[in-house]
């Protein structure tokens, strides 16, 4: 089950890249959530883009000058950037990927710009008053589960977006 | 880890009701954790949301991000955009090399001018308990 890639793809198979590379220092291997057999709940939209209230979520270790840094082990908190920051007062912290395209253009994952720009057009509705970012590099899934996830529901509710764009690294 | 951590977090937004589509750059992980919703990226992962100072891709991959959210009618849907990268980068981000920097435990930051920024607001002890 599952949506498998198109054959006419050939993407990067991180869990196997992982599994192997465990597997190489002598560690257990890693237990991904596996959902495949279990979907997902469905909410269609309620109203059309043009007026919706659009939050961004992005998990690549974002902040502004002035936060707080992620720590890399399992930081279980979440920072709120607002919607108005400028592009350039935003930073980037993580362990895990190559950060060189976030450091020269933030946009490579923290689509603000394109975001900003569709409001402009009245392509969206409008933004919520801020962005949620956190350190996404957490490996306990029940911490996850029990801080980070019930904070983010929580803040979304408060901020009664419509629809919620979610960018991992 | 970030594609899993999103993943779960998109489902639980769902299951609240709120709408979610998302942007993946690893298609067996978002397929393992299943999302709502995701478009697909086939770029070297620091690239999720397109090539840094391309706004015109940036802004087309955000677009359908959000326009999938318009035109799934049911759960699970991974849909792969046609933007290229090439297949170069693949054979490094497949060789079994650990990239990953030590995982401190005390806040971390791009640049030391930004710790101090944070020092200032918001103390030593929260902003840099190590200091």
């Amino acid at each position: 089950m599952g949506t498998a890639p198109p054959d006419e793809l050939d993407p990067v198979d991180y869990i196997q890249v992982t599994r192997d590379s465990y597997a190489l220092l002598g560690f257990d291997a890693y237990r991904w959530a596996d959902n495949t057999d279990d979907p997902a709940d469905f909410v269609s939209p309620a109203k059309p883009l043009s007026e919706s209230k659009v939050v961004l979520i992005a998990s690549g270790g974002v902040y502004r000058v002035g936060d707080i840094g992620f720590t890399h082990k399992d930081d279980l908190t979440h920072r709120e950037i607002p919607t108005s920051a400028p592009t350039d007062e935003l930073r980037v912290t993580h362990f895990a990927y190559d950060e060189t395209s976030a450091k020269e253009d933030m946009n490579a994952i923290f689509p603000i710009d394109s975001l900003r720009a569709m409001v402009d057009a009245g392509e969206i509705g409008s933004l919520a008053d801020v962005s949620l970012t956190f350190m996404g590099g957490i490996y306990s899934q029940r911490r996850l589960g029990e801080t980070l996830m019930p904070a983010i529901v929580d803040r979304v509710a408060e901020l009664e977006a419509d629809i919620a764009l979610l960018v991992p690294v | 880890m970030c594609h899993q951590s999103i993943g779960l977090i998109a489902r639980a937004l769902e299951a609240s009701g709120v709408t979610t589509t998302s942007i993946s750059s690893a298609w067996s992980i978002t397929q393992s954790v299943n999302p709502p919703r995701a478009v697909f990226t086939d770029f070297p992962l620091g690239n999720t949301a397109g090539p840094p100072n391309q706004p015109d891709v940036q802004m087309a991959i955000t677009r359908s991000a959000l326009d999938l959210a318009y035109s799934t009618t049911e759960p699970g849907r991974i849909e792969a955009l046609d933007h290229e990268w090439g297949e170069e980068w693949k054979t490094e981000a497949r060789a079994l090399v650990d990239h990953r920097t030590p995982r401190h435990d005390t806040p971390q930051y791009e640049r030391m001018s930004d710790m101090a920024s944070a020092i200032e607001r918001h103390g030593e002890q929260l902003a840099c308990p190590s200091c």
